[in-house]
């Protein structure tokens, strides 16, 4: 177990071979990702984008190892996953806080379980809080904060723990327009000093051209890797850039193509 | 204007007024049914409906109390059922969480009992009673097993659905966080299913009072059940009266215990605004 300083474990690479996932009664079972192939690069940003009920909150429950892939498998720096681990931290969004904790208590969740010892773990958690801007909201319960200050202490949670790699789940899209640019850009700065392998799952296309390093964008239901997007943005995006808005274009353009094929 | 949280926050009576004036509406509401029986009770005598002796009025019935708490007979007699509803409630609290806990995170222990109490649980309690006296004697043995039989089904069974019915949200956040098995538990399972225990409790605790003044009335020398039997084999309407109500100041003791219990232990529901 490492429990490196500040700038974290860096991040670890994801393979995900041949993955087909499949629900309901073998009989008749309803196929949800069909063969799914991806590598995530360390320290990457990907998105996974794509019309709802493509299956890409599957994929990244399975990566997350929440629950199994009917055929195939991930691997995470080589070695194969069994179930949920600590090396993957996972942000909801849902926020899935502990609302019976505190929000220092909440950050300070998996640091305990890990044995990190209490002048450490008050330490990562003054650092975090500080990284997600609620210091001055430490000894609040979860009922008394906005959304978008619950997902930030899920954010700061999930980083504590110091994972490699983090999991995000549509983490944005409970919040209205303008909390949820802010958390676009608070993500992208965190990312900039923790540089974590981030998996994010999102069917904006403006959140993932402003976040990611590569997007996947996958069919409608049953899920396929349709095309992949290398965005060569700088660090630092602009949102109303030329550059941008093209990109912005033509996946729109891609991603139409599916909405419309579930319409038919 | 009501809206959905505040139908959460405060329940279907909205939100709390303001404290003088809730204290002023409990007064008069108590003051009001002290008038209406006092009423009640001087019609009886005025128009000569029936021997006012089956009504007596409240101040009759206080003064009753007031008398036996004097003559210091009182005072035994609710030791007597406290004592009995205590130990009967902690036995029957003990067994409903110590197989509850399990049986809700425990597919295989839930299997298991499951079927067991499915069947007991229709029975009603007091057909179990003169079991009990021809198991264990008439004494009281068989007034505290009656109690911890009568309450253990209710806080078993919220226990169970309490623990089985924790958001798996919060599960998956705990294991990827990298909590399993104990520590999963009592981290993560008990304090998330603590709220619907404590409702479980609070029926536990108003159930052993509802069910012990049944007890007392078989083979009791003492207790406020005791009480209200006597009282009735030799027509003392007023002592009837009384323990009853010295029953009932008991039962809301006992619940406003479980409530300092909640305040203390699910101050995260509603904490103070800073």
């Amino acid at each position: 177990m490492t429990m490196a300083g500040p700038g974290g474990a860096g991040g670890a690479r994801v393979q995900i071979e041949g993955v087909h996932k499949a629900f309901g009664l073998d009989g008749r079972s309803t196929p949800a990702l069909i063969d799914v192939s991806l590598e995530v690069q360390a320290a990457e940003l990907l998105c996974l984008l794509g019309p709802s009920g493509c299956g890409k909150s599957t994929l990244l429950n399975i990566v997350a190892g929440f629950i199994p892939p009917t055929r195939g498998r991930v691997r995470v720096d080589g070695a194969p996953i069994a179930g949920p681990g600590p090396e993957r931290g996972v942000v909801f969004q849902e926020y899935a806080l502990f609302p019976w904790l505190t929000v220092a208590q909440n950050v300070e969740f998996g640091p305990r379980l890990m044995g990190v010892p209490a002048a450490r773990r008050r330490e990562v958690v003054a650092r975090y809080l500080d990284m997600v801007g609620l210091s001055e909201h430490a000894t609040k319960f979860p009922v008394q904060l906005s959304g978008g200050m619950k997902q930030r202490v899920a954010i700061a949670r999930a980083l504590a723990n110091n994972p490699s790699i983090v999991l995000m789940d549509e983490p944005f899209g409970a919040l209205d327009a303008q909390t949820r640019e802010v958390m676009q850009e608070e993500l992208s700065r965190i990312q900039r000093v923790e540089h974590k392998t981030i998996v994010f799952v999102t069917h904006s296309i403006r959140e993932a051209v402003y976040l990611a390093d590569r997007i996947v964008v996958m069919t409608s239901s049953p899920g396929r890797v349709k095309d992949v997007f290398t965005i060569k943005l700088p660090e630092a995006r602009d949102r109303f850039a030329a550059e941008f808005t093209r990109y912005e274009s033509e996946i729109t353009r891609v991603v139409k193509e599916e909405v419309a094929k579930v319409r038919e | 204007m009501s809206t959905v949280t505040d139908l959460v926050q405060w329940g279907l009576r909205g939100a709390p007024l303001p404290r003088r004036r809730a204290l002023a509406l409990r007064l008069g509401a108590v003051l009001a049914f002290l008038g209406l029986w006092s009423l009640a009770s001087g019609l009886v005598v005025l128009l000569g409906l029936f021997n006012p002796i089956f009504l007596a009025g409240p101040w009759r019935v206080l003064g009753k109390v007031a008398a036996l708490a004097v003559n210091g007979q009182l005072w035994g007699h609710v030791a007597a059922t406290l004592e009995r509803v205590a130990v009967g409630f902690a036995t029957g609290a003990a067994l409903a969480l110590g197989l509850g806990l399990p049986a809700g995170h425990f597919r295989l222990v839930r299997n298991l009992l499951e079927p067991i109490v499915e069947i007991l649980r229709p029975v009603p309690p007091l057909a179990m009673l003169p079991l009990f006296i021809v198991w264990v004697g008439i004494g009281e043995t068989s007034k505290i097993a009656f109690i911890t039989y009568a309450t253990f089904f209710p806080m078993f069974l919220t226990t169970v659905h309490a623990v089985q019915h924790v958001d798996p949200l919060l599960l998956r956040a705990a294991t990827s966080l990298g909590a399993r098995r104990a520590r999963l538990f009592f981290r993560v399972v008990l304090p998330a299913a603590l709220p619907e225990i404590l409702i479980g409790i609070r029926l536990g605790v108003a159930l052993s009072f509802f069910v012990i003044v049944i007890s007392e009335f078989i083979g009791a020398e003492e207790g406020l059940g005791y009480l209200i039997n006597d009282g009735r084999n030799f027509f003392l309407v007023e002592q009837m009266l009384g323990a009853a109500i010295v029953l009932g100041f008991l039962g809301y003791g006992g619940n406003g215990l479980v409530v300092l219990l909640e305040r203390r232990w699910l101050r995260w529901e509603r904490p103070p605004t800073s």
